[in-house]
């Protein structure tokens, strides 16, 4: 008896500690539409459709923000996922055997300099060497709404390739994983049938086509979120424009530049209004990647270890 | 030219391309180091580790506030995330089947997916905007907030690992649950426990977003928890975006002794793994 009662205190006791943390996600989701309540009541459904953003005269419209951050992050994808997936077919698949650790460790180098490093090295390196490829870039493609502009350095392509450099790492980790979750037997079959070795490989992808589309997911899910790097090198100009010459503005980086200027509150209401939406669009994201990768995980006999270095950092 | 021969040229160039992609993958990554190195090396002296900074206009100065500020946010976030987080874990490993572990194993899932800068502003509505004034605590807040899925995840794998016949056997004797749990299972994990706390502060030792307007910056010596602390990360910040060159020097020599200590932290992790894999090899 006395044995049955430990236990139970042992469950509920440890479950406190676990239950924090559903609570924590709550709370965060409650906290953040409760500062956000004035912008909500005063502006509804404009906020998200409006394209002035003036703190001054207390109008607020979300749009340019909205804009930046998804042009920056699938830019950043588009570079990012053949890049990824080329690296994690090389590792699981062509690389010798030697090179194969020191390459995971190499890849797994990129995820973990941090945001700020990347964008010290953006605004001193980067910038200068986008600067000159926009100057160099001939004439006749600069009519083009693409590349219109002064050549600044600063901008949506400078932001577009230091997020799909920051992303590469985290894609090509899991679909190395999922590459190495499908059984041998897909490539083994094809080569029965005749395949060369790149027909085989593409019958290995075929077989994982759900996990690694959630892999580009997880991928997107860090660029969307990602704000040190991207603040300073995309220009902060509140402007939507196709251009990637052009100097932009994402949501994080909004926030991350306005926030402790905010001086009164319905500034400060409006600012965490757009941390709601980056919170709400991150976590379908993030969700949707998870039950890809893991309805892939239910295809394949083996499990799949997604590394804990890089599957649980925290988004940046 | 035969449909064979073609099909074989075909699977060359896509070989040839992920080995490009590779290539391309790693430039980056060597020029970020090389940059890191030449700038920081060279701009690492005595005073970068024993001076304040100094005011806009003079020369010199140094983090020496902002190392022990990071060292304090960091010492904050762990005495908040690790009790909790491997608590957490063990309730995780103990009781995996339940409908209660699945919805917190997802909670901590979406936890880890949300953007360090929405957990800061979470932070600053728990503990800044109540007392209005930024602090090394509600930065710790933010940047435990930040460990505390990986922590608690870490912990569940690491449990798991632990054969089986340890929990039966201490179960056999008699023990009760947490008695198994806390001497027995616990102590077993431990080195792979502490591996993963070591992993999850190389994580939140570059955060900067999340530290902006919870622990602020600080350009004084301070060793308060209430008030306002440097960073090294926000004033790697604050010197990049400035427009003087002893200051871009001084953001690259504290890149560089950031890397440093991520980079240190991240191998220690590394071989801790590789042993415990060794040991609990049969």
């Amino acid at each position: 008896m006395a044995r049955s009662s430990d236990d139970r205190s042992f469950r509920l006791g440890t479950g406190a500690f676990a239950g924090f943390i559903l609570l924590t996600v709550v709370a965060l989701a409650f906290e953040l539409s409760r500062q956000s309540a004035l912008s909500i009541a005063k502006f509804g459904m404009r906020f998200w459709t409006g394209t002035t953003w003036n703190p001054v005269s207390g109008d607020f419209g979300a749009l340019p923000f909205i804009w930046g951050t998804l042009y920056s992050s699938i830019l950043a994808l588009a570079i990012a996922t053949p890049i990824a997936l080329g690296i994690a077919i090389f590792i699981s698949e062509l690389s010798p055997p030697i090179l194969r650790q020191p390459l995971v460790y190499l890849t797994e180098l990129l995820a973990a300099i941090p945001s700020i490093v990347y964008g010290l090295w953006g605004i001193f390196v980067l910038v200068p060497i986008v600067r000159k490829a926009e100057v160099a870039l001939p004439a006749a493609l600069k009519k083009l709404p693409l590349f219109q502009g002064p050549p600044l350095g600063v901008g949506m392509a400078t932001a577009g390739l230091i997020l799909a450099v920051m992303v590469i790492p985290f894609t090509s980790s899991v679909a190395r994983e999922i590459l190495k979750n499908v059984p041998m037997a897909q490539r083994e079959a094809a080569y029965a049938l005749g395949a060369t070795r790149w027909e085989a490989i593409k019958a290995a992808i075929s077989f994982g086509k759900t996990g690694i589309i959630g892999a580009v997911m997880l991928g997107f899910g860090r660029a969307l979120g990602e704000t040190m790097a991207v603040t300073m090198v995309i220009g902060n100009s509140p402007k939507i424009s196709a251009s990637l010459f052009a100097p932009q503005y994402t949501m994080a980086a909004v926030i991350a530049n306005e926030f402790t200027e905010a001086a009164d509150e319905l500034y400060l209401h409006a600012l965490i209004e757009i941390g709601l939406l980056l919170f709400i669009i991150t976590i379908v994201v993030n969700m949707l990647s998870r039950l890809l990768i893991w309805s892939m995980k239910k295809r394949s006999t083996r499990a799949i270890v997604v590394p804990a270095t890089l599957e649980e950092a925290p988004a940046q | 030219m035969s449909y064979a021969a073609r099909r074989k040229i075909v699977s060359r160039m896509a070989e040839v391309f992920c080995a490009v992609a590779v290539l391309l993958a790693l430039v980056p990554l060597a020029m970020i180091l090389f940059y890191v190195v030449k700038e920081g090396i060279g701009s690492l002296n005595l005073a970068f580790f024993t001076h304040t900074p100094k005011p806009v206009g003079e020369l010199g100065g140094g983090m020496a506030n902002a190392i022990v500020g990071t060292l304090i946010l960091i010492g904050l976030a762990s005495l908040f995330a690790v009790p909790i987080g491997c608590v957490a874990g063990v309730h995780l490993s103990e009781y995996p089947e339940s409908r209660f572990s699945s919805a917190v194993r997802f909670a901590a899932d979406v936890l880890n997916g949300v953007p360090s800068i929405v957990i800061g502003i979470f932070a600053y509505g728990l503990v800044v905007l109540p007392v209005k004034r930024f602090s090394a605590i509600a930065g710790g807040a933010a940047l435990g907030l930040l460990m505390l899925p990986i922590v608690v995840r870490t912990t569940e794998e690491l449990l798991r690992l632990v054969p089986p016949g340890m929990r039966e056997g201490a179960l056999a004797l008699g023990a009760t649950r947490s008695r198994a749990v806390f001497s027995v299972i616990l102590p077993a994990a431990l080195p792979g426990i502490l591996t993963g706390i070591l992993v999850a502060l190389a994580r939140v030792a570059g955060e900067t977003a999340p530290l902006l307007f919870t622990a602020f910056n600080n350009q004084y010596w301070s060793t308060n928890v209430a008030q306002p602390i440097a960073s090294l990360t926000v004033q790697v910040y604050t010197y990049a975006i400035s427009p003087y060159d002893d200051w871009h020097r001084q953001a690259w020599a504290g890149a560089f002794l950031l890397v440093m200590i991520i980079l240190t932290l991240s191998i220690v992790a590394r071989l801790a793994v590789r042993r415990l894999e060794k040991m609990n090899r049969p």
